[in-house]
Order: structure tokens, then sequence, then C-alpha cells
């Protein structure tokens, strides 16, 4: 243990902060299992922030991506699509919740400023200090053509849009005092004098000139959650967030992960609590390891099902591979040479080159382990996000990880709903205060309080 | 004998006049708060709708009365999961928005809300507005044209899922039939849209959209804001929009016990003068209200401006709505408006 570094020092009474990663579509979601019900709908949502709010978590944190994946050209048909505007939906869910953090995924490539800040503010305000933004960025044209100035972003200069965004935001809301407003109806005036002063921003990235119209909530400003990997993600998390939502769930990778965070949070003159970290992560549990691990060979099934075997060749291959029987061997058919598109989300920058290579090492793996369409997409879709096991063993595990301050916790990502998170709330979580490492109660009343971060 | 109105109600705020925050009865900043909005919705429970008011400045002008204003979807939506039938109008602006999210945002509403979702166009050109985007004015028909793509852009997203598009067929492992999901490729004079929505069609179809008398886009709107200062201004305007609805904006102080409603605005208007929005106007007794409404001629309805919303609303509730106010039975906005519902114009593309 004393070899690890994380660059904070273990804790044996650290807790595990949980919330929900909601992403309202993807091919996570096995909708052919007749609990999903209808994910889209208003009491689905109100079912789950109830139940989050019966387990203590901090937080409900709804996805966004702002255009609907596609297949060559045309909706996508195999997984679950649609969903509603995050703020919007968060701001209905703050009227019918007293406590569970409500965090928006909203992007800065693709919103104004001023206009994002303010509708931020108010679910703030109408949540009591319950808001978060989770910040995100998009450099693909194709989702530009949803919007007025199309793709505009070169990507190497989104995290900059990004940090001059976050910037004018924060001005935004930090530009009321904190008595600006009347005690009293007899004052002269509504706000002390000045109580308004204008933000400008003047860059050829960021160009505003507003007036907030809203003061600070209880908990000061909406909770900054940042999920990019990049460097330019990681920095952005150390200058400005709060809470990090990375993808390192393996306790190495989470290791390195802090540890290279927690150096950048000091060059930046941030203590190394000012910012939780919070990684993806699915909950595969069982009464029995062997029942854990059968359970979640079969989630995974039906996940990787056969047709999305063919799709995920399809925009590889760049044709129509639906002759092919995903039992089969892999096409026999070369792929077209065209680069990716990125029309099935987000590709990282590692996947957008090297297509062809990629394919060729496909095959050679097919041949040796003679796998078929559907083995091989098995083999190479990543594994790593899921906890499987008995509560004990996981509630063990995820002690071991928040002690040596890996993580703070994780945001879990549902597959079956609701009961892939009833599982947690009532067989994990009992078992995380059995070990102290889990509230009993919340303690505070703002999200920036369920997570224990210092006060603005 | 006098005929029965489709009544609404805007909760913007303390209220229409810009002193109201002085009458209210509570702590100016409280205005701020959900509990606050969630009062104000349950005291406007027997409207058909109710409109939130908004720009993106801070309300009350530069004044004393300056005073913060939530944004009014965040409003909107925060009502959608309170009880009750209650229509629900946030103002969005259009010259300061994303047609993609604001298409987003209101199919949200209508999805949160089980079909009670409106818009009240609005297409603000000062320049303190659209500086807050940092966008120049456009003036003129351009404006006029600006405003008239959102809107078709708008409805164009609403419609690009057809009602039927999700099939969940196991047996072929889709979850949806993409022939019934569409790019709308909109091109407009200043931007263009590919979509589709990323939401699903909305309960009511198309979201009810009301536009206001001078921004002149009668032809994408189902109803349309008349704000004239007479009677008979209201009529002539009415005469013009016979294809849709017509709601005619009414500001109101009303008789309290002991205290005349022209007391009442002197005593306001001693603190800051009410300006004239070009609205009519009442001054006066609930009766003297029930005889301008019936003096409205060729108005399906009206909305509502109450000078003091802790004060008039509850007689305008009370008084007002069961003397004349008409709901059509049903559950969505559109039925109990009398609107129908309509089908995606790409339904028929489909084989």
């Amino acid at each position: 243990m004393s070899s690890i570094d994380t660059g904070a020092p273990h804790d044996p009474h650290a807790h595990v902060h949980l919330g929900v990663f909601y992403t309202g579509v993807g091919s996570q979601f096995i909708w052919s299992d007749p609990g999903l019900g209808d994910h889209q709908s208003i009491e689905t949502y109100l079912e789950i922030a109830r139940l989050l709010e019966r387990g203590l978590f901090d937080a409900f944190f709804l996805g966004e991506g702002l255009r609907v994946r596609e297949n060559r050209g045309q909706v996508l048909e195999l997984d679950v699509a649609g969903r509603p505007d995050a703020i919007t939906q968060l701001s209905a869910l703050a009227a019918a919740t007293d406590r569970i953090g409500l965090v928006a995924t909203q992007n800065t490539t693709y919103n104004y400023p001023a206009d994002l800040a303010r509708r931020l503010a108010s679910l703030d305000l109408l949540s009591d200090g319950r808001a978060g933004w989770n910040i995100v960025t998009t450099d693909n044209a194709w989702t530009g053509a949803n919007f007025r100035h199309g793709g505009w972003l070169e990507h190497e200069r989104r995290y900059e849009r990004a940090t001059q965004f976050v910037e004018a935001a924060k001005a935004l809301w930090g530009s009321w005092s904190a008595d600006a407003i009347a005690e009293s109806a007899e004052a002269k005036s509504w706000a002390a004098a000045g109580a308004f002063p204008e933000v400008v921003r003047r860059s050829d990235l960021v160009n505003l000139r507003a007036t907030a119209t809203l003061p600070a909530s209880r908990q000061g400003r909406p909770v900054l959650f940042q999920a990019g990997d990049s460097d330019g993600g990681r920095e952005l998390a150390a200058t400005h967030a709060d809470v990090v939502f990375s993808a390192n769930t393996t306790f190495e990778k989470a290791v390195a992960y802090a540890a290279d965070l927690r150096a950048r949070l000091a060059r930046h003159g941030r203590g190394a609590d000012s910012l939780r970290i919070l990684p993806g992560a699915a909950v595969v549990l069982g009464d029995t390891e062997a029942e854990a691990q059968e359970k979640a060979e079969w989630i995974r099934n039906e996940q990787l099902s056969a047709p999305r075997a063919i799709a995920f060749l399809e925009q590889y291959w760049g044709s129509d591979l639906s002759a092919y029987d995903p039992h089969g061997p892999l096409p026999d058919i070369e792929p077209t040479d065209a680069e990716l598109d990125p029309s099935r989300g987000t590709i990282s920058i590692a996947d957008r080159t090297g297509k062809l290579d990629r394919i060729a090492a496909w095959r050679t793996l097919a041949a040796e382990k003679n796998l078929s369409i559907l083995g091989l997409y098995r083999e190479v879709s990543p594994r790593e996000r899921s906890f499987v096991g008995t509560p004990a063993q996981i509630a063990d595990l995820w002690v071991h990880y928040v002690r040596a301050r890996a993580v703070d916790g994780f945001n879990l990502t549902p597959y079956l709903l609701p009961s892939s998170l009833t599982d947690v709330v009532d067989k994990l979580v009992p078992e995380l205060q059995e070990r102290g490492a889990y509230r009993t109660a919340y303690q505070g009343s703002t999200l920036r309080e369920h997570l224990d971060l210092p006060p603005i | 004998m006098t005929e029965s109105l489709l009544l609404a109600v805007d909760l913007d705020g303390d209220g229409a006049h810009p002193a109201a925050w002085r009458f209210s009865g509570r702590p100016p900043g409280s205005v701020l708060t959900g509990a606050a909005l969630r009062a104000a919705v349950g005291a406007a429970s027997g409207f058909v709708l109710a409109s939130f008011e908004d720009s993106p400045l801070p309300a009350g002008g530069t004044g004393p009365d300056q005073a913060g204003r939530l944004e009014a979807g965040t409003r909107a939506a925060f009502a959608a999961t309170l009880a009750g039938d209650l229509g629900l109008a946030p103002v969005l602006n259009a010259t300061t928005t994303e047609p993609f999210h604001l298409a987003t945002q209101l199919a949200s509403l209508d999805h949160a809300s089980h079909g009670r979702a409106a818009w009240i166009v609005d297409g603000l050109s000062d320049l303190d507005v659209l500086a807050t985007v940092g966008a120049e004015p456009l003036g003129g028909a351009a404006q006029r044209q600006e405003v008239a793509d959102v809107i078709r852009t708008a409805r164009l997203l609403w419609d690009s899922w057809q009602d039927d598009a999700v099939i969940k067929d196991v047996a072929s492992g889709r979850y949806l039939d993409s022939g019934r999901v569409h790019h709308i490729d909109f091109s407009g004079a200043t931007f263009s849209v590919k979509g589709p929505l990323i939401t699903p069609r909305p309960p009511q179809g198309q979201i009810v959209v009301i536009a206001r008398d001078h921004l002149r886009v009668d032809e994408h709107a189902d109803i349309v804001l008349v704000a004239a200062a007479d009677p008979e201004a209201v009529a002539a305007r009415a005469q013009q929009t016979s294809s849709i609805l017509t709601f005619a904006d009414v500001e109101v102080i009303l008789d309290l016990p002991g205290r005349p409603a022209a007391e009442r605005l002197a005593e306001l208007d001693d603190f800051t003068p009410w300006p004239s929005t070009g609205r009519l106007r009442h001054v006066g007794s609930v009766t003297g209200l029930l005889d301008l409404l019936s003096e409205l001629r060729g108005v399906d309805g009206v909305r509502f401006l109450p000078a003091v919303q802790a004060l008039d609303l509850p007689l305008l509730a009370e008084q007002v709505v069961p003397a004349r106010g008409r709901v059509l039975p049903g559950r969505t906005l559109r039925e109990r408006l009398g609107l129908p519902r309509p089908a995606s114009r790409f339904a028929s593309t489909t084989a």
C-alpha cells in the first residue's frame, strides 16, 4: 500500500461518493428487457431520482449528444435513442426531489456562454443549490450541422474555447455581491447600487457583453464536472472543475490518473481535496461471484448483439455488410479507405487514423482465434469498466480504492432499469455503510456539500 | 349573453407593475425561489395557460426596480411536474438562442408536462440583448425573416421523429425505424439545421406557438398575442387573424376591500410610474373587467398581466375565471384550446 502514490495521503475514513450517469441513449441499455419501460418518460426519471435519494447518492447526472447517431447516413436503428434537454428535464425533477444533485451535460462548442450560464444558474436556484454542469466539447462538423455556426471550431482550440466559456460563466455567476438583494420590501431599491455589473469578454472565441440576472445559489454556483481525458481536458479540470468524470476505472489506471491530476492541481495552486474523482463504471451484483459473472456475461452479450456486430464493422468497412452472417467469418471484401466518420458518436483521437491497420490486425486476430464477426466484435470491445461480484466483494474493493485516494467514488451507468440501480441501493450501499465508508443520512442540502467540497 | 373566453395569465416575477415587489408581502429575493414559483403556479390552476415573460437582461429596467429573473424555460419546466393541467408558455427569444436547443427544450417541456407546452416567441432586437450573444441587429425585414426561420426550424424538428418511430423489434434488434426519423435539411437566411431532433416527437405533435402581434409572423403561429390599447384596435387586429386563435393582452389592477384600484395604482406609481406597454389596461373593479371582456370582439382568449401577482392573481382566479373562463375537455393544452394535433409532415413520406 505504501508504494501507491495518488498525490494524496491514505485516508482510512474516506467515503465512497456515488452518482448515476444516465445517458438516456446508447447500446448499454438492454431495451429488449421488459423492465426497461419507457426510458424517455418523466415518470422513469422521477423513479430513478427518488431511488437515488433513498440510496443517499450525491448526483443524478444526464448525458447529452447534439446529433442523433447514424450508421451510413441513416439514424442508427439498434440502440435506444431520443432523450430530453438536460436542463429542462432536471428543472422538472427539481420540483419533485429534495436532496439529489442534478447535473446537466452541456456543450461549450454549441452554446452561447451567457445563455447557458443563465439556464444553469436558474436550475441551481430552483433546486436550492443542487445543480451541476458537466462541461463537454464537440469538434466535429457533423454535430455542428445542427447549429448556427456549423463546424466552426478547429479541434486544437476546443478546450481553449471551453476554458474561456467557463471563465465567462464563472464571472457571471460571481458578479452579484452576497448582499446585493435588499432584505426588505421597504428598501429604496430591489438591489444595491452597482449590484448588476456587466461582464464583457472580447476574443475570437468568446464575445459577449452581459449582465447576470441571478445571484449565487446556496452552494455558490453550479458544481463543475469535466469528463475529457485528453491533455486539454485534464488541464481544464485542474483549472476549473470540482469533479472529474474520468474513464480510468482499473486500480492502476485510477492511481496514475489521480497522481497526474493532483500534480496539475498543485501547479494551479489548488489543494488535493478541491477536486473529486468519480470515474464512470457499471456494477453487476450477484449473491455469489459465479452468479454475478454469469449475469455480467449475459449483459455483455445482450449489449454486444449480432446486429450491432454488423453495424460496428460497417462503420469501419464503410459499406453495407448486411448480407454477411454475424456468426460467419469476417467480410471477404476490402474496406473503403475513407476515414471513419463521426456519425456513430464520439471517436477518440487515437481511433481517427489508422483504420486499415486496425482492420488488418483484426483479420489476424480472427484467424488466430477462429473468431466470427460477432466473436471478433466481442473480443475487441472494452471490458474494464464493470465491477462484477457480490456486494461484499465490491464494497471491499471500493473501500480500497477510496482509502488509497485513487478515486472518490463512481458515476454508475445503468443498463437495466431500474433493477441495476435498485441492486446498488438495496445491496451494495448497506455493505459500504457497514464498512464506515458511506453516509447513513444526507449531512447537507447542496450538491457541493454532498461531494464534501470546500465552500466557494 | 356574454361569451366565455380562453383565459391565460402571466406569472413573471412579482407582477407586471415595476414596483410590484414592494407590495408582495415577502422579501424581494424570494421571487427567485422554487417555493415562490410553486405558489404562483398553484394560484393559477384554474387558467388554461400560464406564461412566463422573460428577457436575457435583468427585469425591471435599470432603475430602482432592476431585479433578478429566472430563465423562463426552466421556470416552465419546474412547473411541469407540479400537479394540474395548466398549460405552460415560456417566453423564449429567437434572436439570442440556438434554434436546435430551443426546439429541444420545448419538446422536452412537452414530454415532462404530458402535452402542456406552449412557446411565446420573442424576437428581441435591442443592442443590449443581442450583445449577450455577441450578435448584431438584423433590422426590419431580415429580423422578421429570422424569427420566422427559427419557428419553421422548430416545427420541422418537432416533426422529425414520427409518432411511431420507436418500434422495439426484438427479432431484428431494431429499437427504431430509421425510415421514420428524418433529417430536416432546413436552410434559412442566416443558418441551416440538419436534424433530426435529439428528442422524440412531443406528445402534442407540435408545441403551441404563440407569436407576439408586432412580430407579424401569424402564418407560423397557433395563437397571436395582441397588444393594443383599446377594444377597437384589438378587434381590428383580430379580424386579420381568422385562421388562428387571437388572445388579447390585458394588464389589470383590481379593487381590493377598502383599497380601490386607482388608489393602489397611485401608490405603486409613486414609486415607479407604470409605463405604457401598448396593451389594454384595466384599473378598477372585477365587474368593470368583466364588462371590458364583453367588449372584446373577435378574440378567442385573453392573457392577463396582473399588476401585483400576490394581490391581483387571486381575484382573477376566484372571480374572473369562474365567471368567464372556458376550458374545453382534454388533457393536452391543444385539446383544451380546441386546437387539433397535427400529423407529422414527414408521415406521408413513409412507404
